[in-house]
Parts: C-alpha cells; structure tokens; sequence
C-alpha cells in the first residue's frame, strides 16, 4: 500500500508537476465529489474551481460530460478521458483495472451553470497568456458576478502586465454592477473603465444602476463625456488614416500619370493598363515562384518590384515608339488611340490569364493589424503607404539629381532649346514615357495586395488618377502628392455623412466646378504662356 | 461654296438624305407587307437593330457638331444620350399602369418594391406623352447648357474639358445607380408595355419608331448641316481652328460653344429617346465613360466634320460590333475595336468618308474640304504653332 502509494506520487510528478502538498489537496477536493447531494457537488465544483488546480479543467469538463465517476467504497473519484480510458481524479494516474460499483456523479441544472462559470474563469489560470487575456476579455462582457472571487485570485497571481490590466478591468466591470460593493471599490472601477476608453467601456458605464452612490454616478458621468470625447478624436485619426491610405493609392496610380500626362503633355488613358500589367507581373512572379516550389511570397514581391517597373516601362516605350510620337501635338488624337491600346491590352490579358481575378499572395509580414491607440492599422496599408512614399521620394531623385532628369526637365521647360543644346528630345520623350508607364507598373505591384488582379483593374483608376493629375496642377508632382492625400482624404471624411457613392459622386461634383474656376489645376506651372 | 442644285445640303448630303428616306419607307414595308418566308422580309428583330444603328447615326451626328465643327471633344455624350433614354423611360413606365407585377396603378414596379407610397416630385407629368418629349429635350439641354456655361466661360478647353466631361457621365453613372434616386437604380427601367397606346412590342409599333427615328436622323443632320453652313457654322470652325484669334477679333467664343453645345445634347437626348422603345430598357451602364469615348470613334471612323461621315461612322462600327459579337469572334471584338482607334487616329485623320473625298476626281470642285478639320493644326498643336500664339 505504501509502495503503492508512493509510486502514485511519483507519476503525478511526472504527469502533473504538481507538489505533493498539492497532490494531497487535491485528493480533498476531489473526495467531495463523492455524493448524491447535489448541493455538495455545486459547492465542490465551487471550490475545485477557486483552488486553482492544474487537474481542475480536466475533472470539471469531465464532470460536465458525465465522464466523472465515484467509488462508494472508498470514495476515490476516477474520471474517463474522450477517449473511453479511465484516470483518479486525486492523483492523475491511468487505472489499468477498474474498481467495481462505480457510480457516476450527477449533475443537475444548478451544478450545470456553476460548472460553466467554473469553466469560464478556470481559464483565467491557463499557462497561455493569451488564453488567460481571452478569458478576461469573456468577464468584462459578461460581467458575471460569480466570477469576482475566480478574477481576484487570477488577479493575485497574474505576472503579465497585459493579462493584468485586462483583469483588473474584467474585475472593474463586475464591481461597478455589484450593488454592495464599497464605495471606493466602485470609484477605482470607474477610473479603471475611463481608462480603457473604448465603445465597450462606454456601454458598461451607461449600464451602471441607477440606485449607485451619487459619487459613483458623477464619475461615471465625467468618464462617459471622456470616453465619448476621446472616441470621437481617434474615429477622426481613424478616418485620416483611411484617408491617408486611399491617398497613397491614388498617388501610386497617378504619380506615372503626372509624368507623362504632367511633364510631357501627353494624354495616356492606357495608363490604367500598365498597372494591370504590373499587377499581373507580380502574379506570374509569384506563379513561377510557386511551381519551383517556393513560399517565400516576399521575396517574389521584391523581385515584382524591378520586373513591374521594366515590363510596364518597355510596354510603355513601344507604345510611344510605336504611336504616340505621331500624334505629338495633337493631344485629343492621343487620347483616342491610348483608349484603343487600353482596349486591346484589356482583351490580350483577358485571352491570355482569362477574365477571372487571378490570386496574389500576401507575404506573412504584410499580413495582420495592429492596434496604435484606439485605431486599427493594417500592415498592409501601412506597406503601401510607405512603398508610395519611396517612390515618390525616388522620382523626385531621379528627375532632380540625374542627367536623365535634367535632360527630362530641359525638354519640358523648352523643347526647341533643348534640343537646340543637343538634347535627343525623342528619345527623351522615349524614355520618360518609359518612366511613368513603369511607375505604374509599380503601382501595380502595390494594387495587387490590396484589389482584385483582374483584366479591369485599370479601368477603376483611370478617371481618379486623371482627376488627381488635373485637380493638383499639370507639370507639378507635388501638386499631385497634395491633390491624391486631399482627395484620399476627402473622400474618407464624406463617406460617414454622405455614404460612399454619394461623396464620390461630391467628389466628382467638386472637382469639375473646381476646375472652373482654377483650370489648371491647384499648382499651376506660373508663366505668360497664352493658352494655345 | 454651295453645291448650287441641292442647295445648303450638299450632293453627299442629298444622297444621306435620299437613302434614309428610302430606307424609312421600304424597310418597314419590307417587315409588314411581306409575308415571313419571302426573300426580301426584313425581320423585326433585324429592323429593330438598324433602328438602334440610326438612334447611335443621330448621337454620332450630335458628337460630330461640336467635336467636328467646334473641336469641343466631348467624352460625356452618353450622359445626354442616356438621360434622354431615361426621360422616355420615365414615361413608358408610367404607361404600364397597373400592368406592372404589383399592379400599383400610379408607381412602377421598382418603387413598390421599396416600399415607397407616393411618385416622387420629379415623376410629375410623365404620364403624358407631350411632357415627356419635351423632358427628352430639356433635360439633356440644361445639364449642357449649366455644365457648359460654367466650363466654356472658365475657358476649360482641349484635354481638361474631355476630363471634366468624362467625370460628368461617371457621377451621374454613379447616382442613377443609386435606389434612392428613383430611377430603378442597377437594374434601370424596363419591360415597358405601351407607347401613345401603341403595344410596344407589335411590328407595326416597331415600324412606325423605325421611320420615326429615319426622320429624326435626316432632321437632325438637316439641323446641323444647316447650323454648320451658316454664318455661325464659319465662327464655330474658327474657333475650332484657333480660338484665341476668335475672342481676339471680338467674339464671344464662349456664347457659340454654349450654344452649340447645348443643342448637341438635345440631339442625343432625343437620340437616346428613340433608342429606349426599340431595345426595350434604360439603365445606368448607358451612362458608363467607355462607351462615352466608344462614341467618339464612330465620329473619327467615318471622318469627323463631315457630319454624314459621322453617321456613316456609328453605322459601320456598330454593325462590325453586331458581327463580331454574335459569333466566334466575340473574343477578337475588342482587339478589332482598338485597332480601329490606332489605326483610324494613326492613318485616317480624316475617317473613312474625308479619305474617301480626297481620293474622289471631284475633289477639285468640291470646296466643301474647307469644313474639315486638318489633321496638322488641329487643336492646341505644339508643333504647329501660330507666331502669336507663341509664348
């Protein structure tokens, strides 16, 4: 018996890790099981639960499936696993042979609901942290008072500073319903859901009794005209950052626009073409990738980069080698045969990868959000948002620092002197035509992770890039950063007043009649050019 | 300047003008008077689709007048046509009574189903036919004569004006999608039963729109031609040619565009008008910015400031658009499309009836070459400029 006894305590070492103080606790607990009393079931489950015992889950849930079992001999209580094998509830330990007259513990509707609240803040003791936050998170919605000693003995234990707050704040909930509690208990609850601030924290303190302490009451008042203030500010945030988000998409497909539309005056409405070819660029990468039998989905984005911006650019220097350098001033001219290039570029993607969206893969760092104060950021705006920037910032360079940009910027201020200087102005207008069709291409890069990749995909950009390029002032690429953002930003702050289609179509109503009055644009080149 | 014997019209003029007149009389002839399984019976279905050809004839004809002759490049035009349609549409809905699926007497079948209970303001006066043409006529004319009043007189010119129009349509496109503007939202109007009591359906209904819309066609380009010889039609290509030395020589530049601008949309309204009875069905798709610069292309095909060619043009491209889509082509419709955009821009500047005229012994005495827009000093031309147009 001692030998036996002895070996048990060592498997539960082994299976449990618990002490052995622990161990003998247990088989306590576990005795109180041992009875037809319902009322004596209810209160051991209670205490099971409080006792923050590892094997409690275990032998609750089992309990709660009728899988617990009491010997009335000797009052051992032996509990089956899912799988049919049987197990002693004190020790853990498998039983090879089972005891005979075994009886199982019964449970009624009373023992039932103490079971689930039993359930529900025993995982507020799981060794994951993230469990127990989950199950703090469960209480604060709940605000279950029978849950108030469970969280305070969570509360007492909890290291992780995280848990700990969701805790306090799960115990706050409990406390500002709980009529009896002191005074100062509920002041602290009220200070503690301000804290938190958020829409759930406002609809616990407008739920608050109404027969509270007046102090109670003028807290709660000042928290709910805190937390109302607070929300407001960061649903603007919110918005500007959609804003901000729609802009850099905007500016992504405009900025190639701005160059050939802006720097060289020529209309491209295939420009919405080049970023579907960019985005399917980024498709064949990925395909390619994948039948080698690669995953590494950000390394094919990073290859898409440079391939984008070459296959739209050379796609974009046929155009102009083939058809645009006929039509240089006549821009209307241009316009009609750019939308017949459009068209066949349409239906050649559509015959070759079919009309359906094609799949892009998200690579894992761009996948996921994140929570910045009371707003939600999503890595993969914030990836666009700053790939926007960059290549922004890279043209600007480019146009600026370099002979190409030189040479590009000579050509616009004055052709016939720059080619008077020995500039090839064709093969300038070649190459910067290249430019913005390639810039599109990485636009399309960019679309691919956040639109469907389908043979349409320009179409949907073509009049907002366009609208962007007017609206920010022909030849000005700063002008097009500030119209993308204003627009992006616009259009974010209409939509909760006017729904989405409306502010669009304001939107659109605005910008017309802006263009009335400022006909070129918010940043017009100034000079003494009569309008020809 | 004037071909004597046929007067401001013109022997090509003449000529539209006599085989349209044939047309209006024999086709529907052909569909009533012979029996079906004669050699020479013109099916309704096949009448039907040369009516919708001649209501896109009459839209290219409008287009043609201020992109041909005032070098106003409209990429908004189906927002006329469109709006035309839906005013039609208006008042063929209020005719199907209570025949609707709901049987509501007074509201048509979309706004029972949203559960509105009285016809909105803007609905009043549908129900009759003479109001209703008159809205075909006003309600394309006032949108163009505001959009145009406000763009013509900020001098919005060339590619900004194309952009601006462009951006008209797709609005509008966007709020006739909307239910709450009680025109039928996504799905539009449609399954009409009646027109001036005539079942919509019947041949002979379908005849009689047939000539109608043959006459509408002569009496627009009748219009237009007219508009185009007069002494306001040599102030319209001047300005086409070079507006600044217009407004220089005291002109009020913007007065003709408004005004020529305003009676092109009219022109589609009522194109748009016709068309809806004949296809059965108004929605916001009519309204789509493609098919604003499809348009556009049928001028340029059959040769802009030609007015006939332009006609011509909306005939020729719809019907290869007929022949392509129906078979095994479809796939190759688009390519062949854009194609016609290269090509057209590229090697045709002056469309199929300008490059045709050149290539005429005639060409000597017709001095009518003068109407037509030359393919070198278009519009703001960078490599053809004028010395005091110069910086």
């Amino acid at each position: 018996m001692r030998i036996r006894a002895c070996i048990l305590l060592l498997l539960s070492l082994l299976v449990l890790e618990g002490s052995p103080a622990r161990a003998a606790g247990r088989a306590e607990l576990m005795a109180r099981f041992a009875t037809e009393n319902f009322n004596e079931i209810d209160a051991a489950v209670t205490a099971l639960a409080a006792s923050g015992d590892e094997a409690a889950q275990t032998v609750i849930a089992a309990l709660a499936d009728r899988r617990l079992f009491y010997n009335p001999a000797d009052k051992s209580v032996i509990y089956k696993d899912e799988a049919g094998k049987s197990f002693a509830a004190a020790t853990g330990a498998e039983l090879a042979v089972l005891p005979s007259g075994l009886k199982p513990v019964r449970i009624n509707n009373k023992v039932r609901s103490s079971i689930e609240a039993a359930l529900g803040s025993l995982t507020l003791l799981a060794p994951d942290p993230g469990k127990r936050r989950n199950a703090a998170e469960a209480v604060f919605k709940s605000r279950d008072p029978s849950a108030l000693t469970a969280i305070e003995a969570a509360l007492a234990k909890e290291q992780d500073p995280a848990v700990k707050r969701a805790m306090g704040e799960a115990r706050a909930a409990i406390l500002l319903q709980k009529a009896d509690a002191p005074e100062a208990q509920r002041l602290e609850a009220v200070r503690l859901i301000r804290e938190r601030g958020d829409q759930d924290a406002l609809s616990l303190l407008h739920a608050i009794p109404a027969d509270a302490p007046v102090a109670v009451e003028e807290a709660a008042t000042g928290a709910i005209g805190a937390i109302e203030n607070r929300l407001a500010l960061w649903a603007a945030v919110q918005n500007a950052w959609y804003g901000l988000s729609l802009g850099s998409v905007l500016l992504l497909a405009a900025i190639g626009l701005a160059v050939t539309f802006g720097v060289m005056g020529v209309i491209n409405m295939a420009h919405g073409e080049m970023v579907m070819l960019g985005a399917y660029t980024t498709f064949v990468i990925q395909d390619v990738m994948r039948q080698h039998g690669s995953t590494n989905m950000g390394l094919a984005l990073a290859l898409a980069v440079p391939a984008a911006f070459l296959v739209s650019g050379l796609a974009g220097i046929v155009i102009e080698r083939g058809v645009i350098r006929f039509l240089y001033g006549r821009p209307l001219e241009t316009l009609l045969a750019t939308w017949g290039i459009s068209l066949i570029l349409q239906q050649a993607v559509r015959t070759g990868f079919g009309p359906t969206n094609r799949e892009v893969d998200t690579p894992t760092f761009m996948s996921g959000a994140f929570d910045l104060g009371g707003m939600q950021i999503t890595l993969n705006r914030l990836a666009i948002i700053l790939f926007a920037i960059a290549v922004f910032v890279a043209l600007q360079l480019v146009l600026r620092f370099t002979s190409f940009g030189l040479r590009t910027r000579a050509v616009t201020q004055n052709r016939r002197m720059a080619s008077s200087m020995g500039i090839r102005t064709n093969w300038i207008d070649a190459l910067t035509f290249g430019l913005g069709s390639g810039i599109a291409g990485l636009a399309g890069v960019a679309l691919s992770q956040i639109d469907n990749v389908s043979p349409n995909l320009g179409q949907g950009y073509i009049i907002d890039s366009f609208l962007v390029v007017v609206f920010g002032g022909v030849g000005n690429l700063w002008g097009t950063l500030i119209a993308a953002l204003s627009i992006g930003m616009a259009n974010k702050f209409l939509e909760p007043f006017a729904g989405a289609v409306l502010g669009k179509i304001a939107l659109l109503v605005f910008i017309i009649l802006f263009i009335q009055k400022r006909p070129r644009g918010l940043f017009a080149l100034k000079g003494r050019a009569v309008e020809v | 300047m004037r071909a004597s014997s046929f007067g401001f019209v013109g022997p090509l003029g003449a000529g539209f003008l006599a085989l349209l007149a044939i047309a209006a009389i024999l086709v529907p002839l052909a569909n009533l008077a012979l029996p079906v399984g004669s050699a020479l019976h013109v099916s309704t279905a096949a009448m039907s689709l040369a009516g919708k050809y001649l209501c896109y004839a009459l839209l290219a004809v409008a287009l043609d007048l201020v992109w041909g002759y005032c070098g106003i490049l409209s990429l908004g035009h189906g927002a006329f046509f469109a709006l035309g349609g839906y005013a039609m549409g208006m008042y063929l809905m209020r005719q199907i009574g209570s025949r609707g699926v709901y049987g509501n007497p007074s509201l048509p079948d979309f706004m029972v189903f949203l559960n509105w209970t009285k016809l909105p303001w803007y609905w009043t006066g549908f129900d009759l036919f003479p109001v209703a043409a008159l809205m075909v006529l006003v309600a394309p004319g006032l949108l163009a004569f505001v959009f145009g009043w406000f763009a013509f007189r900020s001098r919005v010119t060339g590619v900004y004006l194309s952009i601006i129009t462009q951006a008209m349509t797709y609005a509008l496109q966007l709020a006739f999608f909307r239910n709450d503007m009680g025109f039928g939202g996504n799905n539009g109007m449609t399954d009409f039963k009646d027109v001036l009591g005539f079942p919509v359906q019947a041949d002979a209904t379908r005849a009689a729109l047939f000539t109608i819309t043959c006459v509408a066609l002569g009496g627009g380009y009748l219009l237009c031609r007219a508009l185009v010889t007069s002494k306001l039609g040599k102030v319209l290509i001047a300005i086409r040619d070079a507006e600044s030395r217009v407004r220089f020589l005291g002109y009020r530049v913007e007065n003709y565009k408004v005004f020529v601008f305003t009676i092109s949309a009219c022109l589609a309204g009522l194109a748009g008008a016709l068309y809806v009875p004949q296809i059965g069905i108004i929605n916001p798709s009519e309204f789509a910015p493609g098919n604003s610069i499809e348009m556009v292309i049928w001028v340029a095909v059959g040769g802009r400031g030609t007015l006939v060619g332009a006609a011509l043009g909306a005939i020729l491209v719809n019907y290869a658009k007929t022949l392509f889509t129906s078979g095994a082509m479809a796939e190759y419709w688009l390519f062949a499309l854009g194609g016609l955009f290269v090509v057209v821009t590229l090697f045709l500047p002056k469309g199929v009836l300008g490059a045709a005229m050149d290539w005429l012994p005639t060409r000597r005495a017709a001095p009518r070459e003068r109407t037509q827009p030359s393919a070198a000093r278009d519009d703001d031309g960078r490599g053809n400029l004028d010395p005091c147009e110069l910086t």
